[in-house]
């Protein structure tokens, strides 16, 4: 008797676990969704299109490969070089740029570095450099750690060569706060995640708003050219949605403890 | 059923393991009726002559002949070992599963089996895991699962063994019963009381040949060898 | 310390108020893992049992692999299932990746070896006691596989149990697979991966505490129900 019930338990689940309204999926970084602003946007996306956006949570770099496998029907990242690499081989009919937010340098309360008085991003990864202060960096492809590369590069320092200081944990942006806090290092965050992080203990923002450190967030549509399964009518919708002014007004809206986090800056077409 | 499957004939068979033989060469001939009775000391290979005949044991030299195809003798012959092996069953469910094996109806093979255990005097003990029956019910379970599909054969190895003289009688009366009703019995016992009471025929075992044969009533004492005197007088024997 | 009593009350407001949210993916991982070790059970079940009464030449390396397959990477599992149901990949016909049927194939994977080693050792030493009888009554090879996984049912339970403990607790191969995608494939394991990267680290612990007392109490109902089945049919 027990095997006949656990399989028709078993069954009963199989088949509870196929049904959905209509759905399509987009692949989007750790920082979009950890700021929370996902959960502010997808219940108002549902409202309004009738449409359930599936969101897979990874760096930019995973979410490109998704797309490019036709695994996505969308992708929403932050690395312009990558997105447009993307495009130019076909893998997206187009990028559509949706809003920005900022990155910013973290580290330990005392800031050993002295990080705090620097004239810009780039100068305070010197300091923290030259005073070998632990560093821990994403290495893991993501939209942030191509931005940080991108910093070393212009402060003329190449990452392969540094001491044990600098630590590539290969890993999630919370998981990298998690183990900067752990070794009283210096990280880079986008500012959403840093915010939401819940593990602060005595880290503290220390560096931001030097230009170079915008961090552009953007849309692209995987091409049905490449795989005619992906969803194109309810990508458009949700691209259409992302661009309007009901979600400027949502996104503009979003703030955290007072401070703005990201800023729309869509155009209409 | 056709036909008996006996006469059993060895001719020159021998069991061997690891380079020994264990037991033969040995020519013998077990014929349509009656109750053979295996005696010899311990390691005589009175266990690899009844695994041998059964089957259990394949033949490393000669040949084990059946007056049917052996796949056919396969399925009308029974073996009760020596310590009853349990299935992890109640009572109904070892006695029944012969019949299971050999595609009788689950209800008919259930209805059966209870009549077996009643017959061997189990009836009380139907849903009771096999595991939990003392020394002689265990064997009676044995025998009743070994009958049940009323084979032309039935080898015993020791049934008595471990018993008190109570369990023997009634294992004994299943035994005769199952010879009135047609059923060859092939038996090893240490037990000489039981030879008397049983055998028509008996083989004295002694370092894997059968050293004296004698049949007939009262066969055991027809042993002439001064080794099978010897043995039956309690002497020991090697 | 401090953030383990922190688990420890998070988990029970969580339990207390029955929130909507942890039902629902606690309810999703036992439909995952329960389903997998079924299926998993149904597999490696019988091919332990064959293994255990079957001699054939290279029986012993399919035993050794299949105990070396028991420490399988889940994390391995989860790449290649991803690959093969990949829309670019061999199956990506069918769609099937970042659902939890994914989650299934790939638990299915990790489970099976675990739950045919298991079964395999407890129908050896079955089949060493039934041996001579089931030869004797002169059992087909499937019927001596089918006595053997039937009297061996209580040890066998062992072995599927073993295999929900590793499916439940199991987040490397979901997590690829199933993406932890909310209201579609998010299941203890990865919600507690996922909370842990956003650095609420009660929040994790005490989903892991609802995780384990999940699995407890599995494996009490289980023995119960079997015991239930005892007093009752003998």
């Amino acid at each position: 008797m027990i095997r006949h019930g656990t399989i028709a338990f078993a069954t009963v689940l199989l088949v509870a676990a196929g049904v959905r309204a209509e759905t399509m999926r987009v692949a989007v970084t750790t920082s979009f969704h950890n700021s929370g602003l996902s959960d502010i946007l997808l219940p108002a996306i549902e409202r309004d299109l009738g449409l359930d956006v599936q969101l897979l949570v990874v760096g930019t770099g995973q979410a490109l490969r998704l797309g490019r496998a036709g695994d996505v029907d969308a992708v929403l990242v932050h690395s312009r070089r990558a997105e447009e690499a993307f495009v130019a081989s076909g893998f997206a009919t187009h990028r559509r740029e949706i809003m920005y937010n900022d990155f910013v340098l973290i580290g330990p309360g005392h800031d050993p570095a002295g990080i705090a008085g620097a004239s810009g991003a780039a100068e305070a990864l010197v300091r923290i450099a030259e005073a070998g202060a632990p560093f821990v960096s994403r290495g893991d492809d993501s939209g942030t750690h191509e931005k940080e590369l991108a910093l070393w590069r212009a402060a003329r320092r190449n990452p392969e060569g540094f001491g044990t200081w600098y630590r590539s944990v290969g890993s999630g942006m919370g998981a990298a706060l998690n183990t900067a806090r752990a070794m009283n290092a210096y990280t880079m965050s986008d500012r959403a995640s840093w915010l939401k992080f819940g593990n602060k203990g005595d880290m503290a923002l220390l560096y931001s708003g030097d230009p170079t450190l915008f961090n552009q967030y953007a849309y692209l549509p995987v091409n049905p050219e490449r795989h005619p399964h992906v969803k194109g009518a309810p990508g458009r919708r949700l691209e259409e949605w992302l661009t309007s002014d009901r979600a400027r007004v949502l996104i503009d809206g979003y703030t955290l403890g007072g401070d703005r986090l990201f800023t729309h800056n869509a155009n209409a077409e | 059923m056709v036909g008996s499957i006996l006469p059993l004939r060895l001719e020159a068979a021998a069991v061997r393991r690891g380079g020994n033989r264990l037991v033969g060469p040995v020519d013998l001939e077990i014929a349509a009726e009656g109750v053979t009775i295996v005696i010899g000391p311990n390691g005589s290979g009175k266990t690899s002559l009844l695994r041998l005949m059964h089957g259990l044991e394949r033949a490393a030299e000669g040949r084990v002949r059946w007056a049917v195809p052996e796949a056919e003798a396969r399925t009308r012959q029974a073996y009760v070992f020596q310590n009853p092996i349990l299935m992890r069953r109640h009572v109904l469910g070892n006695i029944a599963y012969p019949l299971l094996v050999h595609g009788v109806h689950r209800a008919e093979a259930r209805r059966r089996a209870a009549d077996w255990a009643v017959k061997v005097g189990l009836g009380e003990a139907l849903e009771r895991q096999a595991s939990s029956l003392s020394g002689g019910e265990r064997q009676k379970l044995a025998l009743a699962r070994a009958l049940i599909r009323q084979p032309d054969i039935l080898f015993l190895d020791e049934p008595c063994a471990n018993l008190d003289g109570r369990a023997t009688r009634e294992i004994e009366a299943i035994l005769v019963a199952a010879r009135d009703a047609g059923t060859r019995i092939v038996m090893a016992t240490h037990d000489m009381g039981q030879a008397r009471r049983l055998a028509t025929e008996v083989f004295f075992l002694l370092q894997g040949q059968v050293h004296e044969a004698a049949s007939g009533h009262g066969s055991l004492g027809r042993l002439a060898t001064p080794e099978a005197r010897a043995f039956l007088k309690g002497d020991i024997v090697e | 310390m401090n953030e383990i009593l922190e688990g420890l009350i998070a988990a029970a407001r969580l339990v207390a108020t029955l929130d909507r949210d942890l039902t629902e993916i606690a309810a999703r991982s036992l439909q995952v893992s329960v389903t997998a070790v079924v299926i998993a059970s149904a597999l490696g079940m019988p091919l332990g049992a064959w293994l255990a009464v079957n001699r054939f030449r290279w029986r012993r390396h399919v035993i050794a692999v299949m105990n070396a397959l028991m420490g399988l990477p889940p994390v391995v599992v989860g790449l290649v299932v991803y690959l093969l149901l990949s829309r670019s990949g061999p199956f990506g016909v069918f769609g099937l990746l970042f659902t939890p049927t994914a989650m299934i194939v790939a638990q299915v994977i990790v489970v099976t070896p675990l739950v045919a080693s298991i079964a395999h050792q407890a129908i050896r030493e079955l089949w060493a006691d039934y041996h001579d009888l089931l030869i004797s009554i002169h059992t087909t090879k499937s019927q001596r596989v089918r006595a053997l996984l039937w009297d061996g049912r209580r040890t066998l339970l062992t072995a599927a149990l073993a295999g929900f403990g590793r499916a439940i607790g199991e987040v490397g191969a979901i997590m690829i697979v199933g993406g932890n995608i909310d209201h579609a494939t998010r299941v203890l394991t990865t919600a507690i991966a996922l909370e842990t990267e956003k650095g609420n680290l009660a929040l994790a612990l005490g989903l892991g505490f609802v995780l384990i007392a999940l699995a407890i109490a599995v494996n009490i109902l289980i023995h119960t129900l079997s015991r239930t089945e005892r007093a009752s049919q003998w």
